[in-house]
């Protein structure tokens, strides 16, 4: 490109960026022509395959007697550890794991006889149709030798480590001397907090549909959040190059988290279809997907905090005990957030595990932000109540005006402008300042609030916009939408890059042979494909500028290209606007149909430093370091509930968030991310949790009539609202990103709504109504 | 709560399909190993065919059009809808009744698919999401959900925009916490509640002045 590309500004005559546009895949999800990843029925020859898992937590195979199975009709083929085609790659093999790029754990099913948690897949059938299919797998005979398993970290044969690192965090990590400031703080609070096993549970259950094209060509059509991640592992784990894979996800119901990795099911049904050579698909069914696509970890954290008599922060002690997978030191990193959120100058943190029979945990919307802010932000709570502060007061006195971990300046923070909105908006003025003394009948009432905070993190991907002389353009990036809105989003960016209206527009996503992008998560993707978008547009420009400025028949011959801009979707002199003409004159006198630009986003630290300084690959500090910025998105949620104190139970009334995420690209579907991640907050804080029998280390409620997700009629209200910033330092479009930030702290502003209306701490998540009971039967 | 969200003592009992009369009948199924059969059920399993073992042909009634598929009497409805006739509209989300994403309607009333065989919906009217649309002209419950953004990944939908249409049908949209009540068996995991129940309840109301 000939000039620096330009900082994403908001135009003298707007376009339809910040506009509630509605979404351009609604159409198709409402009619339900909407193709999902098990829906490509008119594969040629197409056959269902299904898992017989392990209803064994521990042990080994001894046989698998398939001969009843075998003479069932429409039975192509079964496997099971003892003839499953190997793999080249293999997660079970740690060199081996280098090359891909995104297994989630170091373990792969059917590749020996050993059980290492219930649920495992032991053999896969492969049947004409999918009642045959299921049937036979009903029917094989598995004898497995049982050992005793361990359940949980809780498990008093469980032994607890500190593991080298987490995650890249280290075990143990120390900014300051925590333990000291905590012994002489004049004000210590100490407090454990428990979290219960969550899942995920996206509406749609993974699916995988796979289809040998040739013998070096395979088409996966999968449930995954990053295409090309799950392209570059299973080309690995089958021994092809990497091109000669291909994965498609068009549209995806839910993820998550969960569906941003390549699990065993993804690699078996390749397996299957190159086998029996047909086209392959394999759907986890509900109690599969429980075990078959990780889960979020069940922990305790105790925080142990010191504070001036003025409530100013000394130091906080953070320790973290979870349950991981035979194989794995797999915690979330509720550290990050403990140590950032305020300006705190001492901490310590440390991480305790204890392997189990499960499988690995993993990344859940927010990972380690969402259960670490349940442990801070309630310890804040009791810290404004012990000291007469109102909750509000107490974290304005220890607001951080940079980061307390590396005393960079932040890139934008509008947190205190989430807490006035907020506390407007939800009418906080009107709380009593005592617990336990608002009653609606015989309802005891509530207001709670926290703070949240995502970071930034760093990713990079590419983007081909082609603009055709009609008006009309093409704009493609291989990125997946997981219902979060990527379609919309970039459709408007696009347009207004363009100077086109949006319905011009058509965006592509999910596929690999689409520009290779990162996957969906971390709140990555808004940021990251917009600034991909909208720099391969200025490629497109700055190609129709240089056309332009050497044709003689052009209003702009001899012009210097830095003099001319784009202002919908007209040349023009920056000088004199009345000068200049409409880019399908430039290609038709050119004779080209359209121009096509290619650009590779940034989105972080990495944004604006070139690659040799700076890369993807660098760590967090290093980055860091590099940009001179700290990079959160914050906000603030304010929750009202109601608690019946004879029953127990307890409703959410009301709620309120507000967000301050760097430019909101669309309000109307970041209003729905941000709902919908309180939602998903507000069924960890009262109902969710999944139950491992502590004997036999197997779920006991492994479905969704047992595992309770919220249902409408356990949401009232919600408003949401954003703090607009102007954020130059994060990427070209000055987006955060709120998929995860959604979630963060929404626990805490429940359980410190209970706590105001109750006069009791509830420290153990979900809040079920025994739970509270039990509460009120102590003094408050 | 108000009384409206349950039905009144004097409501005539569900129709045959709904999830509350399969138990029933399920029940009833269990029961003719045990006591003397009862005639109207037997008949009414069989009345449409009379193999009740293997592969066999049915006709189906989907969305005004009649389509002849050859099923095995364990197909689920949502099997056959979305494994034989291509209408994947209908989603698969728990196959156990618990969640909803397969709710279609059967002669008008709301259905679980997933809990209903094929071979027990022979005669009788099946609309799923794929045709309440005329042409290109979307329900209003469909351009609703378009509308307040009733949707994010989009896997519940099908179901949820089922539901609403006979959730206004029924009556059962006229409060919110009425309607927030009778939307409760289709489970939103990306969290799309509110602006499903705005949908639903302007749905409600223009029916009503309407």
């Amino acid at each position: 490109m000939d000039t620096e590309p330009q900082f994403f500004e908001t135009n003298a005559a707007p376009g339809v960026v910040g506009q509630p546009l509605s979404r351009v895949d609604g159409w198709a999800k409402v009619t339900g022509r909407a193709k999902y990843s098990a829906e490509y029925n008119q594969l040629p020859g197409l056959v269902h395959a299904v898992l017989r898992t392990s209803d064994v937590a521990k042990g080994r195979v001894t046989s698998i007697d398939a001969s009843a199975a075998q003479r069932q009709p429409g039975v192509l083929a079964i496997f099971t550890h003892e003839n499953l085609p190997k793999l080249a790659k293999t997660p079970n093999n740690p060199e081996d794991q280098k090359a891909f790029a995104s297994s989630p754990m170091s373990f792969f099913p059917m590749a020996s006889d050993q059980v290492h948690y219930a649920g495992q897949p032991l053999a896969m059938v492969v049947a004409d149709t999918l009642e045959h299919a299921q049937y036979a797998a009903a029917l094989l005979k598995v004898n497995i030798a049982a050992e005793v398993p361990t359940a949980s970290y809780l498990d008093p044969k469980a032994t607890s480590y500190v593991p080298k690192s987490v995650k890249g965090t280290e075990g143990v990590t120390k900014r300051g001397d925590a333990q000291a400031a905590f012994r002489n703080a004049p004000v210590q609070l100490t407090a454990t907090y428990h979290h219960a096993t969550n899942h995920h549970n996206p509406m749609e259950p993974g699916a995988t549909t796979a289809h040998w094209e040739a013998p070096d060509r395979l088409t996966v059509y999968d449930t995954t959040q990053g295409v090309s991640e799950t392209q570059k592992t299973l080309a690995a784990m089958l021994g092809l190059a990497t091109e000669q894979v291909r994965v498609v996800t068009k549209y995806l119901g839910g993820g998550f988290g969960c569906k941003a990795w390549v699990w065993p099911h993804v690699v078996l049904a390749p397996l299957a279809a190159k086998a029996v050579g047909r086209p392959v698909k394999l759907v986890l069914t509900r109690p599969q997907q429980f075990t078959g696509m990780g889960h979020r970890e069940e922990q305790e954290q105790t925080l142990r905090l010191g504070a001036t008599k003025e409530g100013k922060l000394l130091g906080i002690v953070h320790e973290k005990t979870s349950t991981t997978s035979p194989w794995d030191d797999y915690a979330e990193t509720n550290s990050r957030i403990i140590n950032m959120l305020y300006a705190l100058p001492a901490f310590e943190s440390t991480y305790h595990l204890a392997k189990a029979s499960v499988m690995t945990s993993t990344s859940t919307r927010a990972p380690g932000d969402m259960p670490g802010s349940f442990a801070i932000e309630c310890s804040m709570d009791d810290l404004a109540y012990q000291l007469g502060l109102d909750p509000i007061q107490v974290r304005l006195l220890n607001y951080a005006e940079k980061d307390p971990t590396n005393g960079h300046p932040w890139s934008s923070k509008s947190l205190k402008q989430c807490y006035a909105r907020g506390a407007e908006l939800f009418g906080w003025s009107q709380r009593n300042p005592r617990n336990g003394q608002t009653r609606n009948g015989k309802l005891l009432v509530g207001y709670g609030m926290a703070t949240a905070s995502y970071p930034v993190h760093n990713s990079q991907g590419n983007a081909r916009v082609r603009l055709y002389a009609d008006g009309r353009a093409v704009v493609q990036a291989g990125a997946t939408d997981l219902g979060t809105g990527t379609y919309t989003i970039i459709t408007q960016v696009a347009a207004d890059a363009l100077g086109v209206p949006p319905q011009n527009i058509r965006f592509e996503l999910g596929d690999t042979i689409l520009p290779t992008t990162q996957w969906s998560g971390g709140s990555t993707a808004a940021g990251r494909v917009s600034s991909s978008v909208y720099l391969a547009a200025q490629e497109v420009w700055q190609k129709l500028i240089k056309m332009a400025v050497i044709d003689r028949k052009s209003p702009l011959y001899g012009a210097k290209a830095a003099d001319v801009v784009m202002e919908k979707g007209r040349l023009q002199l920056k000088a004199d606007p009345g000068k200049g003409e409409a880019f399908g004159e430039v290609m038709k006198r050119a004779s080209l149909s359209d121009v096509e630009g290619t650009a590779q986003g940034r989105y972080g630290s990495i944004y604006k430093e070139p690659g040799a300084a700076a890369d993807a690959n660098m760590n967090k500090e290093e980055k860091d370091a590099a940009a001179g910025y700290s990079m959160h998105a914050f906000g603030a949620h304010f929750c009202e509930v109601h608690v019946d104190p004879e029953l127990g139970t307890v409703r959410v009334a009301r709620w309120v968030s507000v967000m301050s995420a760097g430019r909101i690209l669309n309000p109307k579907t970041a209003r729905s991310q941000v709902i919908g991640g309180s939602i998903f907050g507000i069924g960890a804080a009262l109902m969710e949790q999944t139950v491992r029998d502590p004997n036999l280390a197997r779920y006991t409620n492994a479905d969704l009539a047992s595992y309770h997700v919220p249902v409408n009629a356990d949401i009232p209200d919600m408003r949401v609202d954003f703090i607009d910033e102007h954020d130059p330092h994060v990427n070209a479009m000055g987006v955060k990103g709120i998929g995860e930030i959604s979630i963060v702290g929404v626990t805490a502003a429940v359980a410190n709504a209970v706590f105001h209306a109750t006069g009791r701490r509830l420290r153990s998540l979900p809040m079920t109504p025994d739970k509270v009971l039990a509460a009120m039967r102590q003094p408050a | 709560m108000s009384s409206d969200l349950f039905p009144n003592a004097d409501t005539p009992p569900l129709a045959d399909n709904s999830r509350r009369s399969f138990l029933k009948q399920s029940g009833g199924i269990l029961g003719l190993a045990l006591a003397p059969p009862l005639a109207s059920q037997a008949e009414r399993l069989t009345a449409y065919s009379k193999v009740i073992q293997g592969a066999t042909d049915i006709t189906l009634r989907v969305n005004s059009q009649a389509h002849t598929v050859r099923v095995e009497p364990r197909v689920t409805l949502l099997d056959t809808l979305r494994e034989r006739l291509d209408l994947t509209g209908t989603k698969k989300g728990c196959d156990h009744g618990q969640c909803g994403a397969c709710t279609v309607h059967i002669n008008g009333k709301r259905t679980l698919s997933c809990l209903t065989l094929a071979v027990m919906q022979q005669g009788k009217e099946i609309t799923t999401i794929e045709g309440l649309a005329k042409g290109d002209e979307l329900h209003p419950m469909q351009a609703a959900f378009i509308k307040h953004d009733g949707l994010q990944c989009g896997y519940c939908t099908p179901g949820q925009i089922m539901s609403g249409v006979a959730c206004v049908q029924e009556g059962h949209a006229t409060t919110d916490a009425q309607c927030r009540e009778w939307m409760s068996g289709n489970l939103c995991r990306c969290g799309a509640y509110p602006n499903i129940l705005a949908a639903v309840r302007e749905v409600a109301s223009q029916s009503s002045k309407g």
